[in-house]
């Protein structure tokens, strides 16, 4: 394994531009626009249809179409009808990143112990307050694992940016491979591994401390 | 006061769930629902508090139509107590209590502030507040719920099967708490159960419902131990019901003779049993004229000489009851 490339200080100098420290920048940028857009989109919609039962049929087919859809063959759709830009680039990470939290929302709600949540009506809850105090706080753990499987899938497809000329840590492989350097695509593929790994830890960390004790607790 | 008038439920598909009912709850007392599963109880319950609506007839509180108010507000001002407790997983017991509090206004300090003073009120310990429900055993949890439900004091408190779910030993003690809770607050309660001895022994009043929700009979349980309106009932209330509504009556009324000489007393004159030819043996217990005449029943059964003995506030033997006395007395009384 050649790790000249990734040791070269030269490739960690910030103001070069195309370093490494520049592309992570740009790849996490990408990553956490993705997530946002995809978990405003997907998290209102999936509590709605766990909240109400309605329209399940959308949740559980828009997991799995989601799912089989290649990211790189809609990216270049997008490009097609859209030019250059990151605005193709964020649809295509979006459209990735919507299944897991849609499903995961409308099966945390859908899993839960309606007797709690018939407590909750019957103690003088509203709609919304039986939502958001009691359904969303106790779907969490359920929540909080498809946003991380949603994370994890977006930071290593993110890369697919650089094929159509926007930076990230693809531009190292794509770069790399181009110019048969090997030890370049090596240096993306290791910095790629590594922040997933990181973003998972950092993830793994805040479910901890958004998830109450109470749904781990055991007699 | 609690009015059902003319309250029909159907569902859609078929099915009637509550067959035109008409009743009054009265303020202060416990009525129980109670009868065989599918009886439309539960159904009967939920309509009080609206998470069911009648499909004609209409459910009044003093007087006010429940169907023109709002909802959640109707539901704060109504206890809740659910089998299993329903309590929220995610909260500590003390936020738990807190909930309705919170609902309606009050600071989160204030809430708890309150709700801890009803955790001691259901026999909790301090020490559980800051626990989680699933840290509690089954009672715990049931006793949380109670308090939930108390913690905005409501004047009504709707009870669905609330102590079903845990075991006779731990569900014997709820009962006595219940009762010394209810003696205590005076709350209007309506409780729904399949256990008719349960209903027996918390209700003021006992509502039989039978298959297709219709009510079978309306009365004390006194009254329905006593004269069941039909086989149904009578069925329902079980076979032994002449045994058991003497649970209602005190010995006070009934004529003991003076002590016998085959009573051996100590100094003080506390029973110590019956002369025979191999001894002294055991009365096998006493009864004080507060005490229930299933009790003097149950004591002549057992006596080895098929007598009771009374005794005063002091344990003093000061009489004797045998057992056809017993009978005499109860068939004086019923004619």
């Amino acid at each position: 394994m050649n790790l000249s490339y990734l040791f070269d200080a030269a490739h960690w100098d910030f103001s070069t531009s195309g370093s490494i420290p520049q592309l992570l920048l740009s790849h996490i940028w990408y990553v956490f626009l993705a997530l946002v857009i995809g978990t405003a989109i997907a998290l209102p919609i999936g509590l709605y249809i766990g909240h109400t039962g309605r329209g399940s049929f959308i949740a559980i087919n828009a997991g799995n179409a989601g799912r089989s859809l290649p990211t790189l063959g809609l990216l270049m759709l997008m490009v097609t009808l859209l030019g250059l830009g990151l605005l193709p680039v964020l649809i295509a990470l979006t459209v990735l990143v919507i299944p897991p939290i849609l499903t995961s929302a409308y099966a945390g709600l859908r899993s839960l112990d309606q007797r709690v949540v018939d407590a909750a009506r019957g103690v003088g809850m509203r709609p919304w307050q039986v939502l958001t105090r009691v359904e969303l706080p106790m779907a969490l753990p359920v929540l909080m694992s498809g946003f991380r499987s949603a994370a994890l899938q977006v930071v290593a497809t993110a890369t697919v940016a650089a094929a159509v000329g926007l930076g990230g840590l693809g531009r190292l492989l794509i770069d790399g491979l181009a110019v048969n350097d090997y030890s370049r695509v090596l240096a993306g593929a290791i910095v790629v591994a590594v922040l997933a790994v990181l973003l998972d830890l950092i993830l793994a960390l805040a479910q901890r401390w958004i998830i109450s004790p109470g749904l781990r607790a055991s007699r | 006061m609690i009015t059902f008038d003319d309250v029909v439920k159907v569902y859609p598909g078929g099915g009637t769930a509550v067959d035109h009912v008409s009743l009054e709850l009265a303020t202060g007392k416990t009525t129980v629902f109670v009868g065989p599963s599918g009886c439309g109880k539960t159904t009967s319950l939920r309509m009080i508090n609206r998470m069911i609506s009648p499909t004609s007839g209409r459910v009044l509180i003093d007087g006010k139509d429940v169907a023109g108010q709002d909802e959640a507000l109707l539901r704060r001002g109504i206890g809740y107590v659910i089998q299993h407790a329903g309590l929220f997983p995610h909260r500590t017991v003390l936020d738990n209590v807190a909930t309705v509090p919170v609902l309606l206004g009050k600071t989160r300090r204030e809430a708890r502030e309150a709700a801890m003073k009803l955790l001691e009120r259901v026999g909790l310990a301090a020490e559980f507040a800051q626990r989680y429900p699933a840290q509690l055993s089954g009672g715990q949890q049931q006793r949380v719920g109670v308090a939930r439900a108390l913690a905005a004091d409501p004047p009504i408190m709707l009870m669905d099967e609330p102590f079903s779910a845990v075991d006779p030993v731990v569900r014997e003690g709820l009962h006595r708490e219940f009762l010394r809770l209810q003696q205590e607050l005076g709350k209007t309660i309506v409780m729904v159960t399949h256990d008719i001895d349960e209903a027996i022994k918390l209700g003021d009043e006992v509502v039989i419902f039978r298959q297709g929700g219709v009510v079978a009979q309306v009365g004390t349980p006194q009254e329905l131990l006593a004269d069941p309106a039909d086989d149904f009932v009578a069925e329902f209330v079980g076979r032994d019901r002449g045994l058991r509504s003497l649970s209602f009556d005190t010995a006070a009324g009934l004529p003991v003779r003076p002590l016998p000489a085959e009573l051996v007393v100590d100094d003080a004159g506390r029973p110590l049993g019956w002369k025979s030819a191999d001894g002294v043996r055991p009365t096998g217990g006493t009864f004080t004229s507060a005490d229930t005449l299933r009790l003097v029943a149950d004591l002549a059964i057992l006596s080895p000489v098929g007598i009771a003995v009374r005794v005063d506030a002091d344990g003093v033997a000061d009489g004797i009851a045998p057992h056809h006395d017993l009978a005499d007395y109860l068939a004086a009384r019923r004619s």
